[in-house]
């Protein structure tokens, strides 16, 4: 149950600032994912809690105690490397001993240690090999088994399963998480892949150019994002955002995602949650999924036509022209038969998200 | 899949096997000559042509371990048969072992110079492989103001032919007390390889990914326990290639060796070729001396063949 705290941490590569004013806390327990472009701070952050980068400003605590000041060999933590960093001259039984072998534990206790590990990840059979003659994904179970041996206060993880294939990171997903609740142990797992960080994480951590923009459940994060960037990164495919202009028409007010376009209905209230806001502009964002897609006229669907068409078997993503822009919807597979054919569409008020342009922060209404 | 051959490429292929051949046959028959040499009887070293079939005898080695002089005159019948077999070798040759005043033999320079031959390659290349892997490792881990400065530098030291600064080495050595000592040798071979050892140790440690160390340090490991139980064994192809390119210069160095040392310190290479036995040269006894100098190289490069073909190979190609 260990609990770790970022409380200001800054760092500079050289003039270069690639952690700004960060903080962050970590419930015992929790399985947090930093998610962002490569590039962003993420892998920097967790070396500097794994004592492997010094920071220039403010604390991080392990259980209350600050360590920013303590080795990398005095934290009791644990790391697996994208590149899983298995030492070539020691077999795989000898890899995960060595950090007990730093402990001085006694040969018996090693023993029982590593076999115990080595049947939770099922790699007892791979013991008297060296990891160059293990596969990708056995590996990456060596290098878990090193970390989870020790029995740390926390696993730090970076992209670790960034180096298999599509099919092996699936099943390598599944088993981390199966792992973590069955150990559970504090853990912060890297990753620039947002369908890693929603399927693993208790929290979601996203961070842009070294700025920490949003931390919540995947959930949260999906459905509330509280910037422009935080909707657009999460999510696939990306949701769709256009500035957006509204024209009030008695009944109903018109937002029109395309100045080109016949404008969607959204209800009334929309103009007294907005009141005043989005002095900066006014952005719409709306996830495939929230356009909705009709192939009779009905009420309050407008007429567009289908211009791509993705077929990804469960579903379709439907690229359909509105004015000059483009408005992506998730359909039904097969559900528009051909491109060029129309169809009608409308947004759903209730999968609406706005923004204000100028400064990307979500004006935060639900409808 | 079988290999199938084409014709011409089995022609191509015996061709290659003949110039192998051929450059083998090239590389091997100094070695082959010296051998044959130094089993030869002296009246046969030096006969054109050169006599291929011959009884080998041992003598030429007796006569390098053993002080001798020339006979005055011959010995007489009882004194050659109390001899001993060896002795009666060196009787054959036209002359006899050099006895003290209790009738026991002494030995000859040679033995004591290939002690002093080993000692001096040993311990500079000791020295310059250790120093030079740390300060490889310093160079290639950490960030080091002026890096590139300081490794032209110490690249530059090589770029003067060593015997210029013979004359002056001489003069500092001479001042110092370190002509004619081991330790004059040791040092002055290890400031020359410690150039080289750290160049090619720098190449070898840069190829050992930073995060091996870095995985041993959150595994609860000191940098120094990491640099040991991670750094060295993944180098070690690396030291034991620069080691036997370090152990060949110091064995095989001569012209400072015959300049700093004269008796103590003398190592091997000066001194094989001053035994030209008395009168004329006996190049039997140089063969011996120069085949049995031979022996530590051969051994030490085949026992570190493996790490020495891969060593090449691996510090040639750099990214």
């Amino acid at each position: 149950m260990t609990h770790i705290e970022l409380r200001g941490v800054q760092k500079w590569f050289g003039s270069v600032q690639v952690i700004k004013d960060m903080n962050l806390e970590i419930a015992g327990n929790e399985f947090i994912v930093m998610l962002g472009q490569s590039g962003c701070g993420k892998t920097t952050t967790l070396r500097a809690v794994a004592g492997l980068e010094t920071i220039d400003e403010g604390d991080i605590l392990i259980d209350g105690k600050p360590v920013q000041h303590l080795k990398a060999s005095d934290r009791d933590i644990a790391m697996v490397f994208q590149s899983f960093s298995l030492y070539p001259h020691m077999t795989v039984y000898e890899n995960v001993a060595f950090p007990l072998r730093a402990t001085g534990m006694s040969r018996a206790d090693i023993d029982t240690s590593v076999r115990e590990v080595a049947r939770v990840l099922r790699i007892t059979d791979l013991l008297d090999r060296k990891p160059s003659a293990l596969s990708g994904g056995d590996m990456q179970r060596v290098a878990i088994g090193r970390a989870l041996v020790r029995k740390p206060k926390a696993m730090l993880m970076d992209e670790p399963i960034g180096a298999l294939d599509a099919k092996l990171r699936e099943q390598m997903r599944a088993e981390i998480k199966r792992l973590h609740m069955k150990q559970g142990s504090t853990t912060i797992y890297v990753t620039h892949d947002q369908v890693e960080a929603m399927s693993l994480a208790d929290r979601i951590v996203i961070m842009h150019e070294g700025v920490l923009q949003q931390v919540g459940t995947p959930d949260e994060v999906y459905a509330r994002p509280q910037s422009l960037f935080v909707a657009q990164f999460v999510g696939s495919p990306v949701m769709n955002v256009s500035e957006a202009t509204l024209k009030d028409e008695g009944g109903a007010v018109r937002v029109h995602y395309d100045p080109g376009d016949a404008g969607f209905e959204f209800p009334r209230e929309l103009l007294g949650k907005l009141n005043g806001h989005g002095a900066g502009g006014l952005s719409l964002g709306i996830r495939p999924e929230g356009v909705l897609v009709s192939r009779e006229p009905q009420a309050g669907y407008v007429p567009v036509e289908a211009h791509i068409i993705e077929p990804l078997g469960s579903h379709d993503i439907v690229d359909l022209k509105v004015g000059e822009g483009m408005l992506r919807a998730r359909t039904p597979a097969g559900f528009v038969p051909r491109p060029g054919e129309v169809v009608h569409a409308r947004i759903d008020p209730a999968q609406a998200h706005f923004f204000d342009t100028g400064s990307g922060k979500s004006l935060g209404i639900r409808l | 899949m079988a290999a199938v051959k084409t014709t011409s490429e089995v022609t191509l292929n015996r061709l290659a096997v003949v110039a192998v051949l051929i450059i083998t046959i090239i590389f091997l028959a100094p070695i082959y000559w010296i051998t044959a040499t130094a089993f030869k009887p002296r009246n046969l070293a030096t006969t054109i042509p050169p006599t291929v079939v011959f009884e080998p005898e041992i003598s030429p080695f007796v006569k390098l371990f053993l002080r001798r002089s020339q006979l005055r005159e011959q010995p007489t019948a009882e004194e050659y048969a109390e001899a001993p077999w060896w002795e009666r070798l060196v009787f054959d040759g036209g002359e006899k072992i050099v006895r003290d005043g209790k009738g026991n033999v002494q030995l000859s320079g040679y033995p004591s110079r290939f002690m002093n031959s080993l000692i001096v390659a040993i311990s500079s290349t000791v020295l310059a492989v250790g120093m030079g892997t740390l300060t490889a490792y310093g160079f290639s881990r950490f960030k080091v103001a002026g890096e590139q400065d300081w490794l032209f530098f110490i690249l530059s030291t090589r770029m003067l032919p060593p015997v210029v600064v013979a004359i002056p080495m001489f003069l500092m050595y001479r001042w110092f007390g370190l002509n004619d000592t081991h330790l004059g040798l040791i040092i002055l071979y290890t400031a020359f390889n410690l150039s080289f050892s750290v160049w090619l140790m720098k190449g070898f440690i840069d190829e050992i990914p930073k995060e091996y160390e870095e995985a041993a340090l959150v595994d609860g490991y000191t940098r120094m326990e990491a640099f040991f139980k991670i750094v060295l064994p993944e180098a070690a192809t690396g030291i034991a290639a620069t080691a036997v390119f370090c152990f060949l210069i110091a064995w095989n160095e001569y012209a400072f060796a015959l300049i700093m040392t004269r008796r103590d310190a003398q190592t091997a290479p000066p001194f094989i070729p001053s035994q030209v036995g008395s009168g004329l040269p006996d190049w039997t006894v140089i063969a011996a001396g120069t085949f049995l100098f031979l022996i530590p190289v051969a051994i030490f490069t085949f026992l570190l063949r493996n790490h020495l073909l891969r060593g090449m190979s691996f510090g040639a190609i750099r990214k």
